[in-house]
């Protein structure tokens, strides 16, 4: 196994989640096989070949060039979400802002 | 009422002269899905208050003798994943379950726009995240063809309505074959159009760069009808593209003679079933026999689209699901006494196994020493996948593959591993990386009577001829 119960507690770390030990454990076990059959890219040389970033540009016709993908719109003003409608669906707020537990304390 | 034999123009035609109420039609559409979506459990939330009213509007006009919009009073269901103004929309998670959004999707926006009401949103795997169905913290769905097995994935709710006739048509999301597969299922149509072709605005971000939105329907007409109205530039997203849209009904008219159409051999090794290799290959003669010249080709790479969809696609659900934070919508867990522990808890208690499994497994292949040997050599492996297509495309003007390896496999055959079901995607997942569209329709069933699906993949931004050769299948 490459993959450890510690590497998972650092992944998580970084993800924001809270496995228990028998989710880190079935983790490790998934990650590994899974990462096993992800070895498989690594029979191809791309040492010459350009990494896609941009799925337009793989286009073969002309019609996804450049112009045909806006990647922005004119600056223009509009009326935004109403802050009533913004926070409809929060958790908790004071009507004003969006609450959430003590991050400094005093 | 006969629901599942309507398509799009009988009803809009129906309702213009007047032989059809849209209301009616609507009420018998609600009535079929209380006495047999229990069982199948394609809906997740109806808005039948809305759907009536609607559904009123466009006998008010047909009453005026008003020329009526292209989908008027067309009942069709919309995947949890497109935002709703008004209505729930889950993604098929917990960590959603109550959120009602501000806004609608520009695709389910412009549906309704042209006259269609929106009956309900439909089950999927969690944040899109599957190839059965069984992610959904809302329970699985049933293949309406055999109830022990099941619809595919991720779409399945969408497939699973249009198959049961508890909705016309739907829309449904396809970022590995979330359309085609579960089409291919449920033995419907599935059409993925090109990356940009339809608008993203509203759709729960999964995967950026290989999100699509696409219609499923009964027959590959109403989806070439459906395409016109969602397809086209759109200002709110700037990868949608500005190409101009044809009308999909009319280029079906064209003969498909004369076609070039290419069959890869990689798409026909091992692990495809036989009776899906006799179906496709008994339809390719049918192609050959319409005229079309049928040519041997090959996709090299095809054998390592799996593992770079699974690389890319988890990094790119990592950075998009780290959104859900207990904070401004959705879930917030009650134990927690810090920020930090809020966020940790919120999103251990409401993601479900198998998204937590892709945001550590994007997370890690992003992380700081990994990124060059996954996220970078699968970014590498997809400019080859992409131009494998390219070769192709300078031979032939299409396609042709099966749509899955097999038909729709057993509830809970492949839930315990997670590798056996994303080999599930193995013929669908190359055209998301390309970016290219793609089709699934039915060309046969299996001795148990099981549907089997054909996918036709074309040029990019030519959905005209993919939907040419699929109807000349289809009908």
């Amino acid at each position: 196994m490459r993959i450890t119960d510690k590497d998972v507690s650092y992944i998580a770390d970084l993800a924001n989640l809270e496995l228990t030990a028998q989710e880190r454990q079935h983790m490790v076990k998934d990650l590994d096989s899974i990462l096993s059959y992800i070895d498989k890219l690594n029979e191809l040389d791309t040492s010459d070949v350009p990494p896609m970033a941009q799925l337009a540009a793989a286009g073969e016709n002309a019609v996804t060039d450049s112009k045909s993908i806006p990647a922005s719109r004119e600056d223009q003003l509009r009326p935004c979400l109403p802050r009533t409608e913004a926070m409809q669906n929060a958790p908790a707020t004071d009507g004003q802002f969006f609450k959430v537990p003590k991050v400094i304390e005093r | 009422m006969d629901t599942p034999v309507l398509t799009i123009p009988a009803i809009v035609s129906a309702i213009g002269d007047r032989k059809l109420s849209a209301a009616e039609l609507v009420t018998a559409f609600y009535k079929k899905i209380k006495a047999e979506d229990g069982e199948i459990h394609a809906y997740l939330t109806l808005c039948e208050d809305r759907a009536l009213e609607q559904a009123r509007n466009i006998d008010a006009l047909a009453s005026r003798g008003d020329t009526l919009p292209p989908l008027a009073g067309v009942p069709m269901g919309i995947k949890d994943v497109m935002v709703t103004r008004g209505i729930r929309t889950t993604a098929g998670s917990r960590i959603l379950e109550n959120f009602v959004p501000p806004y609608t999707c520009t695709a389910v926006e412009r549906l309704e726009a042209a006259g269609a009401i929106v009956l309900g949103k439909l089950n999927c795997d969690e944040f899109a995240m599957g190839s059965s169905n069984e992610n959904s913290a809302y329970g699985s769905v049933r293949n309406p063809r055999d109830k022990s097995r099941v619809p595919g994935g991720s779409s399945g709710g969408s497939a699973a309505a249009v198959a049961a006739g508890t909705a016309v048509a739907t829309l449904g999301s396809d970022t590995g074959g979330s359309i085609r597969q579960p089409a291919s299922f449920c033995g419907v149509v599935g059409l993925m159009p090109t990356y940009g072709r339809v608008s993203r605005y509203g759709l729960i971000a999964f995967a950026s760069s290989l999100d699509h939105i696409g219609p499923l329907a009964r027959t590959v007409e109403d989806a070439a009808i459906l395409l016109s109205v969602i397809a086209g530039h759109d200002p709110m997203d700037s990868t949608s593209a500005n190409v101009p849209v044809p009308d999909y009904r009319t280029e079906l008219q064209k003969p498909v003679k004369g076609l070039r159409l290419g069959v890869p051999k990689e798409y026909f090794g091992e692990g495809l079933d036989s009776e899906v290799r006799s179906a496709v290959e008994a339809a390719i003669q049918k192609l050959a026999a319409q005229g079309t010249e049928i040519v041997p080709v090959s996709l090299p790479h095809t054998g390592y689209a799996i593992p770079t969809y699974y690389v890319i696609a988890t990094a790119e659900a990592s950075a998009n699901l780290a959104r859900y934070d207990g904070v401004r919508y959705g879930y917030r867990s009650k134990s927690a006494k810090t920020l930090a522990e809020m966020y940790r808890k919120t999103r251990d208690e409401a993601f479900g196994a198998e998204v937590k499994r892709r945001i550590i497994l994007g997370t890690y292949a992003l992380s700081s020493g990994y990124y060059d040997a996954y996220y970078l050599k699968a970014q590498k492996v997809r400019t080859l996948l992409a131009r494998d297509f390219q070769q192709a495309f300078t031979k032939v003007d299409a396609v042709i593959t099966p749509t899955a390896p097999t038909p729709a496999f057993k509830l809970g055959e492949k839930s315990a591993d997670p590798l056996a079901m994303y080999l599930a995607d193995v013929y669908t997942v190359t055209a998301d990386l390309a970016g290219i569209p793609g089709i699934s329709v039915p060309c046969g069933q299996s001795t148990g009577g099981l549907p089997i699906g054909l996918q036709v993949l074309g040029r990019h931004f030519d959905e005209s001829t993919v939907l040419r050769i699929a109807n000349s299948i289809f009908s």
